[in-house]
């Protein structure tokens, strides 16, 4: 039951074999299992959780359901969620209970999901290993010495685990894409402005987008058909049309279904800095695309490489500003000791926040100084639409792009902690798709032997242009209807 | 030396919308601390700030009031600095893109003992929407500081002159006067004292004849134009003795202080922040068409240039007038009011600089709470161009309309104030006079005019003030001739 899909599980609910509560149990008794290992979850609160299944079941038994109704999920603890603990991983709001619903949560909510609990992540949403959690670093469960990417490290590990039906996460940098890679399932980053913001606590705000994790391209369409649609309360929410991501999925068989597809493959993704193990796998998910009916074109992101270093300045910089409110004047963490207000903020924050936190609040406010804000922020502005411009050019030349999603499997845990550069670099293909707001996928292509002989997951990246997810979608799940992949489960959990 | 001041003001003028600047929770003043605060208000953890349209449809009617260039496209931005009633660690407003751009408002510096009264144009240099910030309270609770968030958030309107004004006099009167435009196209409700307009004021002096600014002080928050115009005076004369005295002017923030007329620096601004502000991520840039300027305008009330310039080509009133009678909305209304209900408009201005003004003066009432309805006034007007009463009969009628006593001729009525204007009751007051005066008459014939006028004093005592004085003179002259 653990590795059914999420519309195999709907049908099981729909018809009774199942119920939303033994379900959930079944979940929640993994979770006591195998939590206290992975450390995938921050917050579980069973009652609650089984107060949302045993509703569900009423639902179910009064006709008024939809296709997640009584799915258990998992929620990352960057969504404020009424009447539970939201910390986004950090002391600073180590006991804050929200008294609202995020749009993501209310939207769940409206569809009779069940919440398991939230999860596990970098604080603020700020890393790529799970490592700046202030609870602790999440077990990668395809390899207990690794980690499970970041920032969405708790949900990618309940999703690997089967910790959960499906997950929710968010991207500002390859949040998603990157952990979906490492763990291997499949993670969606929906256009900016697709989902709404209101409720996902800000990191970088211009760059942070919600979007669903799980184990295939179907359970994704199914989660994003609940979290996408416009919201008044996000300015930058955009206002179009619902739609439905699944409708086009059921074509995607027969021998060649994305016969006439133009997959763009960008030469600066497969240059220094890609593994070699990687590049492999990619490369044989690439021929079996064109199997599929797909014809290669070479394109160039020419500005790829100038990435990374934009992001590390607009990113702090709305960072600094974001996280200004967490001040301990009216929640969250508050120094015990105190002789004045200068001082109650000084101590609220530097023992609230942490090293990577202070380390971004600190770049940020650089950037935004007098005398530095137009060589820094200004000209990453500036870049940041040549950034856009590479892709719009890319497109006139093919229909969705292709590569990495990140440079090479798991690593180590504390192998990169103590260098905060090679860090970044894990998000060098995922970090342009955010700067020009597009949206972009990780696929399980396959998996790569480590030197100790460990077979690590490999997720192939498939960017689409604006508003493309139902296409990319589709896309998707024509290589999951000819390769299971994404069906495949750790071992020994 | 000859010193010259020179002044410039930053005004936040608290706009009157139903709900706050980026949130729905309620702008109304006064309610318990902090029950007026939304998950928004508190700045909570990803919540998300939404521009209200009411707050900008006011923007672009001050805009359109002061003639000012609007772009079509601004950007709200982020002022970062920490304090205990800025919930969100930073203040949204707009910066390098206002809403509203360079403007011009022509001010009346009434006259004084040495000067006379003279128009001037004052530059604006732009107007930007932003939030407010909540308020701190101290002594609520033994040894804490309070925070009351209900204001956090409410729109404003801060509208910055060029420093065009060169004496206390000029910056009252343009404070008083933008005090009662954004009154008078309805965006803000003008209260000083709740804080609803509030004056910030840059002071600095200079060698007279000098084109180089001298550095400037700002005093901060001054709820009335009184305190306004001591403000100024204490501040410029500190300012010509310091320098005179061999000082140097640093730049500050200064408080007035009420009780000792004085100004004091609160904080110096070299230690002032950095301010760090970058576009707001969280909101789209405002695009204001020329379609939603001419929706706006719609909905606006005549302007007052517009109405002075009405009344002087259609009613023929004098310019200094009709620039009186639109010193306030309210009165210009009841004015145009009053001429709609059929008065003459001479006459009714006089009446509503006059008399109305006089009496509401005096008992410390505004115009829209007058118990004189402008119909009634009307009435009253009629009543003296029709000849029914005399100008001291009506003004006998209006005191009764503001007693209540009824309507114009039921009060004529009962006080029996009507004028005779019948021409054989007054000709046979006038032969009474004439027989009971022999001596006037032979001085007039002698060919004094005085006793002419004497004859109609008696005229008119005979009838006990009724009678209707034109006729008299008219007959008496008849008679005489």
């Amino acid at each position: 039951m653990i590795n059914s899909s999420l519309k195999q599980l709907g049908q099981q609910l729909a018809s009774k074999q199942v119920s939303s509560v033994e379900l959930t149990q079944a979940y929640l008794q993994r979770m006591a299992q195998l939590n206290p290992t992975i450390n995938a979850y921050v917050t579980i609160d069973e009652d609650k959780t089984l107060a949302q299944a045993k509703a569900a079941d009423a639902r179910i038994a009064a006709g008024d359901f939809g296709p997640l109704t009584g799915i258990p999920l998992a929620q990352k603890d960057i969504f404020c969620a009424k009447g539970w603990r939201t910390t986004c991983s950090s002391k600073m709001l180590e006991t804050f209970i929200s008294p609202y619903d995020a749009h993501v949560i209310s939207q769940f909510d409206a569809a009779g999901a069940v919440n398991l609990g939230k999860t596990n992540m970098d604080e603020f949403a700020m890393g790529s290993s799970n490592e700046t959690s202030y609870f602790g670093g999440v077990k990668n469960p395809w390899d207990f010495d690794r980690v499970p990417g970041g920032s969405s490290g708790g949900s990618a590990a309940a999703v690997a685990a089967r910790l959960c039906a499906a997950a929710t996460g968010t991207d500002t940098g390859g949040s998603i894409r990157q952990p979906a890679s490492l763990c291997g399932f499949t993670g969606l980053k929906p256009t900016y402005g697709l989902v709404s913001r209101y409720g996902m606590i800000a990191f970088a705000s211009s760059l942070d987008q919600a979007g669903p994790m799980a184990k295939s391209a179907e359970d994704c369409a199914l989660m994003l058909n609940v979290m996408a649609g416009f919201d008044e309360r996000d300015s930058t929410s955009v206002n179009r049309e619902k739609e439905d991501y699944t409708r086009g999925l059921a074509n995607m068989t027969g021998a060649q279904p994305l016969k006439g597809l133009r997959i763009g493959l960008p030469k600066e993704y497969f240059a220094e800095g890609l593994s070699a193990d990687v590049a492999q796998v990619i490369e044989t998910a690439i021929a079996e695309y064109k199997k599929l009916g797909a014809e290669i074109v070479e394109v160039s992101l020419p500005n790829n490489n100038l990435s990374i270093p934009v992001y590390y300045v607009l990113a702090p910089a709305e960072a600094s500003s974001n996280l200004s409110r967490y001040d301990g004047v009216r929640y969250g963490h508050r120094a015990a000791e105190y002789n004045d207000l200068m001082e109650m903020y000084m101590k609220s924050r530097a023992e609230g926040f942490g090293a990577e936190v202070k380390r971004r609040i600190l770049i940020g406010t650089y950037v935004l100084s007098a005398g530095y804000y137009d060589a820094y922020y200004l000209k990453a502005q500036q870049i940041r639409r040549l950034i856009a411009q590479d892709f719009v050019e890319a497109f006139k030349h093919c229909d969705v792009i292709m590569g990495p999603a990140a440079p090479s499997t798991a690593f180590k845990a504390g192998e990169k902690t103590s260098d905060p550069v090679a860090m970044y670099l894990e998000d060098l293909y995922t970090i342009a798709v955010n700067l020009a707001g597009l949206p972009g996928m990780s696929i399980p292509a396959g998996f790569a032997q480590n030197s100790e002989g460990k077979a690590l997951p490999v997720g192939l990246q498939i960017i689409g242009n604006y508003f493309d997810e139902a296409r990319m979608l589709e896309i998707g799940h024509a290589y999951q209807q000819v390769t299971d992949w994404h069906t495949r489960m750790p071992e020994g959990i | 030396m000859q010193w010259e001041v020179v002044i410039g003001l930053e005004t936040h003028t608290q706009l009157q919308t139903k709900s706050k600047q980026f949130s729905g929770a309620s702008t109304t003043y006064g309610a318990e601390p902090n029950t007026q605060a939304c998950e928004v208000s508190i700045a909570l953890p990803g919540v998300l700030p939404v521009l209200n349209k009411e707050a900008v449809e006011c923007a672009i009617k001050f805009g359109l009031a002061i003639e000012a260039e609007m772009a079509p496209r601004s950007v709200f931005s982020r002022k970062n600095y920490f304090y205990p009633d800025l919930p969100k660690g930073y203040q949204i407003s707009q910066f390098e893109l206002p809403v509203v751009g360079k403007g011009k408002i022509t001010i009346q510096v009434p006259a004084t003992k040495n000067t006379e009264a003279y128009e001037k144009v004052i530059n604006i240099t732009r107007a930007h929407l932003e939030e407010d910030a909540g308020k701190s309270v101290h002594g609520a609770v033994e040894g804490m500081s309070g925070i009351d968030l209900n204001r956090a958030g409410t729109p404003l309107l801060e509208i910055v002159t060029e420093p065009d004004m060169r004496s206390a006099a000029e910056a009252v009167a343009y404070a008083k006067k933008l005090h009662e435009l954004v009154q008078w196209i309805g965006i803000c409700d003008g209260n000083m004292q709740e804080g609803s307009f509030r004056c910030d004021v840059n002071v600095s002096v200079r060698p007279k004849g000098s084109d180089k600014l001298g550095t400037r002080r700002e005093i901060k928050n001054l709820n009335s134009f009184k305190f306004m115009q001591q403000a100024i005076e204490y501040e410029t004369q500190w300012q010509i003795e310091t320098l005179e005295d061999g000082g140097t002017i640093q730049q500050a923030t200064v408080l007035f202080n009420p009780d000792t007329g004085e100004t004091r620096a609160m904080r110096s601004k070299e230690e002032a922040n950095d301010y760090r502000y970058f576009p707001d991520p969280d909101l789209l840039p405002l695009e204001v068409t020329e379609a939603d300027k001419a929706r706006v305008k719609a909905l606006m009330p005549e302007l007052p240039q517009a109405l002075q310039a009405r009344l002087v080509s259609e009613y023929q009133l004098s310019s200094y007038d009709a620039s009186t009678l639109t010193a306030s909305r309210s009165q210009a209304d009841y004015f145009v009011a009053t001429v709609a209900a059929g008065a003459e408009p001479k006459q009714a201005a006089n009446w509503v600089m006059g008399a109305l003004s006089a009496k509401l003066n005096a008992e410390e009432k505004s115009i829209v709470d007058s118990p004189v309805s402008a119909a009634q006034l009307a009435a009253l007007l009629k009543r003296i161009a029709d000849n029914t009463i005399s100008n001291n009969a009506a003004k006998q009628v209006f005191e009764g309309l503001w007693a209540g006593e009824g309507e114009v001729d039921a009060i004529i009525e009962a006080k029996g104030l009507k004028q005779v204007s019948d021409t054989g009751a007054i000709e046979a007051i006038i032969n009474e006079v004439l027989a009971a005066n022999q001596a006037m008459v032979d001085e007039y014939k002698a060919g004094k005019e005085k006793a002419f006028n004497a004859l109609v004093g008696q005229c008119m005592k005979a009838s006990k003030g009724k009678a209707n004085p034109a006729q008299v003179n008219e007959l008496l002259k008849a008679k005489l001739g």
